[in-house]
């Protein structure tokens, strides 16, 4: 039992919430987006330059939330540096698949993101890990409306 | 945290009071293993478990009365009916009422306290009118006077509270003025265990010229109401914060109130007779049940108000005080764990954050040591604005709540320390 926490909260989730990267606002950003959840207060805003080719060149964000939350859009931000659009929409597909349980039948590369897989134990916090995912995607997206978990 | 010389005086204390364990025997499921470990409830504020008592008594319901109420001229019509109005006369005697007309069966809080704005609000409310709404209520206590000041041009104002949670009493006084119409307020702050003084607020508001709507859903667990003494107009409670099922609670309202407001939703039960070329409507409280009501749980009701009695409720809150007590005590030997709500009276609620884990986290790494708290905003976002937090934990106590579950509590804590250290 303590060791699924052991295993959710490694210390590169603690570093990387306490040590956000890319964290606070992005000048250059031409896309952006806020996500909330509803139910435990979590939001963050999510601020990205896309060039003409569709490339991610930077990606910030900024806000407030759970270990889980804040280590997860960390280490997005991280990955998310260089990815085309559709790369990027494709890399959220396997990570979800993989915080969910649903990947049973892929065994995709999501590097880094591996660290945040032991969410899978723990169905309630799965939108932690997820929401910056869908912010992320909707900014890309230039959706306008806000994402919600719920 | 579990030094035995802590917690002998109290618990001894409490002994002589209740035998917690024989109550405990009543609520199978707190022998419930979680991740391993003995469940530790303190998760009531939420939601209380429910006795033997009270399922067994929906079990005989449909076992052997279960038909339509009020409308059958067979033998179980006859049994439903009179369980149902046998449960409203004892939630009648369960608040204090006059009358059991004034007692209107509802699925909890919320309906109650949206049946009070939509039918008297909707009545009543003039453009311009004022609505007072404190700012530590839950947001059913806030959501339904927004939307009934939007369609009837009213204005919600808030009362303040101070950084103890505590309403500040001359603000209050101040904003109550010839448009003040309703004074919503909660009896106990689901968020922070602040008990309200009703009754001097009551007076004040009827000074003006208000009406005065109780949320009384963090109350009825914990206190004995009584509505002729406060002199509230209207109060609304939930059945399952107070050992009873889910689906029911009851709202109460002055019988001169709810004689002359208008029908909340329409359908059976509540007519007299129905026309096209126009409807009359029943008297109260049927005029306020349309439909087939929630017999079962209403009788289940009934039988959680026996529950409480023969614990006797008084000393119910005197074992609930020394937990919230002890609780207090041992939180305030960590300088990490900050307490929200620190009001002169307080009820059942213990809300708190520990520096450097979010309340998220926190209820995670509890849950997996089987001790259940509520995390998280607990539906009161101006409370939480008001002490610039995202997010909070809450243990909040019922009966059978034990020192022993405490003790899990700050040990399970003191992993989650460890943890994010």
């Amino acid at each position: 039992m303590m060791d699924d926490l052991k295993a959710l909260y490694q210390e590169v989730i603690i570093d990387h919430s306490r040590n956000p990267r890319n964290f606070g606002a992005l000048e250059s950003a031409n896309c952006s987006a806020e996500g909330v959840n509803p139910l435990c207060g979590d939001e963050l805003t999510l601020q990205c330059w896309l060039d003409g080719n569709d490339v991610i060149q930077d990606v910030k964000f900024v806000g407030q939330g759970c270990a889980i939350s804040i280590a997860s859009a960390s280490i997005m931000t991280e990955m998310l540096k260089g990815l085309t659009k559709s790369e990027a929409e494709s890399l959220f597909e396997d990570f979800r698949a993989r915080v969910t349980g649903l990947d049973e039948f892929r065994s995709a590369d999501i590097g880094k993101l591996e660290v945040l897989s032991g969410v899978r134990e723990f169905p309630t916090r799965v939108k932690c890990a997820t929401l910056p995912w869908h912010t992320a995607i909707a900014a890309i997206n230039r959706s306008e409306e806000q994402v919600t978990t719920e | 945290m579990s030094e035995a010389a802590l917690k002998t005086p109290t618990e001894i204390q409490s002994g002589n009071l209740l035998d917690i364990q024989e109550i405990r025997a009543q609520f199978p499921i707190l022998g419930e293993i979680v991740h391993g470990n003995t469940l530790a409830y303190l998760d009531n504020g939420a939601s209380s478990q429910k006795p033997i008592a009270v399922t067994e008594t929906l079990e005989r319901y449909y076992a052997t009365q279960h038909a339509n109420v009020h409308r059958g001229v067979h033998e179980l019509s006859d049994r439903a009916t009179e369980a149902y109005e046998s449960a409203r006369k004892t939630a009648c005697k369960f608040v204090n009422a006059n009358r059991t007309e004034e007692i209107i069966f509802v699925r909890g809080t919320t309906e109650g306290l949206n049946l009070v704005a939509e039918s008297y609000g909707r009545w009543k409310l003039q453009p311009g009118d004022e609505i007072l709404v404190s700012e530590m209520e839950h947001h059913s206590n806030i959501v339904p006077w927004q939307l009934i000041a939007e369609r009837t041009g009213s204005i919600v104002r808030m009362i303040p509270m101070n950084d103890n949670g505590e309403i500040i009493q001359e603000d209050y006084l101040n904003l109550l003025n010839d448009k003040t119409q309703i004074v919503a307020i909660t009896y106990v702050a689901n968020s922070l265990g602040t008990v309200n003084p009703i009754k001097e607020m009551v007076r004040m508001a009827h000074d003006a010229g208000a009406v005065v709507v109780v949320d009384a859903a963090q109350a009825a667990p914990h206190i004995s109401i009584d509505v002729i003494d406060l002199d509230c107009d209207f109060l609304a409670l939930s059945g399952h914060k107070m050992y009873a099922p889910t689906g029911i609670g009851i709202l109460y309202g002055k019988g001169e109130l709810l004689e002359a407001m208008p029908p909340y939703q329409g359908g059976g039960e509540m007519i007299r007779r129905v026309s096209f070329e126009g409807s009359t409507y029943a008297d109260i409280p049927h005029r306020f049940e349309a439909g087939t009501p929630n017999i079962a749980d209403a009788v289940g009701f009934g039988a959680a108000c026996q529950f409480m009695w023969d614990i006797g409720i008084d000393e119910i809150a005197t074992h609930e005080k020394e937990l919230l007590d002890y609780v207090h005590e041992c939180a305030e030997r960590y300088e990490d764990i900050r307490i929200y709500g620190n009001a002169k009276h307080k009820a059942g609620v213990f809300a708190f954050t520990l520096d450097k884990v979010h309340a998220h986290d926190l209820g995670t790494v509890l849950d997996r040591q089987g001790v259940a708290i509520r995390v998280g905003h607990h539906c009161a976002m101006p409370v939480m604005k008001h002490f610039n937090v995202a997010a909070t934990a809450r243990a909040s106590f019922a009966v059978y709540n034990t020192h022993d579950e405490i003790d899990r509590m700050f040990e399970a804590i003191n992993f989650a320390r460890e943890l994010f250290g």
